[in-house]
């Protein structure tokens, strides 16, 4: 639809119009600051609250985990898949745990869930592979960063 | 080899045909890198920097890209003529640029040289006409293409240049009766020195088109951008409406003789403005200049033509990174404000401009 717009002169005129305009890519061109991060040798810092790559947090090399099940009960894209057992002292704990990566949309809800501080969520957003993975609890269990 | 007058006007048309096609062919990688490179420091970004220094190789691995692509020939389109396109856009554009002289006429042991492919007394109307027949190979690959996007384009893009061209012819008219010829060469030699108006000695101002004429100025140059279908005129190319407009089903080397014939129509435009309205090769405070270092006759003769070629490509330089600028600058029209432009601003302007131009050269002061 045609919308009759009210111009000026000068904006009926069109070459001062253009000359403003070309002011204006003229001083981002010789003073315009770069926002482009050379990616490779350049990372972006993202905040500290950023939902990147799961891992279990683990003290002394013993997961936090007790295998209450509440990340998956709360888990909307239900890509978390655990196994409980029994430790000697009686303590439960997963034997399988199991996140398939391509389902999860990284909403958070498991780490907020988690009673034990167990399933953490870190900095980390290069996930890129070369398989369709499902990470397993060996790989879960590498601290990823000190959040 | 004797030397003869025959033997040197050989040997210079050979030297001008490498400067002409080494300017016209590379024209295109690099036009490709700057406008890649500029773009992107207009928004904020950084460009293609990592193939060789500054980015500088990235059109040589383009074209190595283009060179290794498949050569597809979609299975419903008109072959011949499908094939024959991408050519017959590059040849006009060539072309055009034998009668842009990018230097003065040269004395070499008593012969005349004039630094211009072709010294023709019919210059500009060469210029004009020839490079109006670009359009037919648009025409002719939009409609080979069997494809409506592309059909669009062509439409568009007939419609275009007949408007325009049209603006261009009539706007050199006022040109050509201010100067009193044809010949581009000419045109050129008669802006030295400084400004002559109405009889009037204005100091300071060099004897440019652009001052004497600046509404047929403005006028080609708008006209100039819609030839050479850049933005704000890429209604036939058109990327958010249809598509990739003419080109569309073309790729690989194919496709990149369409981008070279763009980019050489652009340097043939500049060399165009530059001659007829921006002084030519001439290099105003130049002579000045040279006769401070205190050379010999003859080194400061030849110090002067090579500044004054080195001008010509400068001020061409500078022209195409206008265009650029504008690209990045201004939105494409609407057809209807496209067609408005065109038939009801530009033309009755550098009609009426004609009419002032010639009543003021018969009647006014001389």
């Amino acid at each position: 639809m045609l919308i009759k717009r009210e111009h000026g002169f000068l904006q009926r005129f069109y070459l001062v119009q253009i000359f403003i305009g070309l002011t204006i890519t003229m001083k981002n061109w010789f003073f315009g600051k770069n926002i482009t991060y050379q990616y490779p040798e350049v990372r972006r810092q993202y905040s500290p609250r950023y939902r990147g790559q799961h891992f279990i947090k683990a003290v002394n090399g013993v997961e936090n985990c007790t295998a209450c099940m509440l990340c998956p009960t709360v888990c909307p894209a239900d890509c978390i898949h655990i196994e409980a057992g029994e430790r000697d002292d009686k303590e439960k704990y997963p034997v399988k745990f199991e996140i398939d990566i391509l389902r999860c949309c990284f909403c958070g809800f498991c780490e907020e869930a988690c009673p034990k501080d167990a399933i953490k969520l870190s900095n980390i957003y290069e996930m890129a592979d070369y398989e369709r993975r499902v990470y397993d609890k060996d790989f879960l269990m590498i601290q990823r960063s000190q959040k | 080899m004797e030397i003869t007058s025959f033997n040197i006007q050989l040997i210079a048309m050979a030297g001008k045909m490498a400067i002409v096609l080494g300017a016209l062919l590379n024209a295109a990688p690099l036009m490709a890198w700057a406008e890649r490179r500029i773009c992107s420091w207009m928004q904020n970004r950084t460009g293609p920097n990592r193939v060789g220094p500054f980015g500088l190789l990235q059109s040589v691995a383009d074209a190595v890209k283009f060179i290794f692509k498949e050569d597809l020939v979609p299975a419903h389109v008109r072959k011949w003529y499908y094939l024959i396109a991408p050519g017959l856009c590059v040849v006009p554009a060539f072309i055009t640029f034998a009668v842009v002289p990018f230097g003065p006429m040269i004395d070499v042991q008593g012969t005349t040289v004039a630094l211009q492919l072709a010294s023709m007394n019919v210059g500009f109307i060469f210029a004009i006409s020839v490079s109006s027949l670009a359009v037919y190979g648009i025409i002719v690959a939009s409609w080979a293409s069997n494809n409506k996007y592309s059909m669009l384009g062509g439409l568009r893009s007939t419609a275009q240049m007949i408007s325009y061209e049209l603006a261009m012819g009539l706007s050199l008219v006022s040109v050509i009766l201010t100067f009193d010829s044809v010949d581009l060469m000419h045109i050129a030699q008669t802006q030295g020195g400084s400004l002559q108006f109405f009889g009037m000695n204005v100091p300071f101002l060099p004897n440019w088109g652009i001052f004497i004429q600046p509404l047929a100025a403005l006028i080609f140059i708008v006209a100039a951008f819609a030839e050479t279908n850049r933005l704000p005129f890429d209604l036939p190319e058109g990327e958010s409406e249809i598509v990739a407009g003419y080109h569309l089903e073309y790729g690989g080397m194919k496709w990149s003789l369409f981008f070279m014939a763009e980019y050489a129509h652009m340097l043939t435009a500049s060399g165009l403005i530059v001659t007829f309205f921006l002084g030519g090769w001439q290099a105003p405070g130049a002579e000045w200049l040279i006769s401070q270092f205190g050379l010999s006759e003859q080194m400061a003769y030849w110090g002067l033509v090579v500044a004054q070629v080195l001008t010509f490509w400068l001020k061409v330089i500078l022209f195409m990174l206008f265009f650029i600028v504008i690209r990045f600058t201004l939105p494409r029209f609407r057809y209807d404000q496209l067609m408005w432009l065109g038939w009801k601003v530009l033309v009755p302007f550098s009609l009426a401009n004609i009419v002032i131009t010639a009543l003021v050269i018969a009647f006014g002061p001389r």
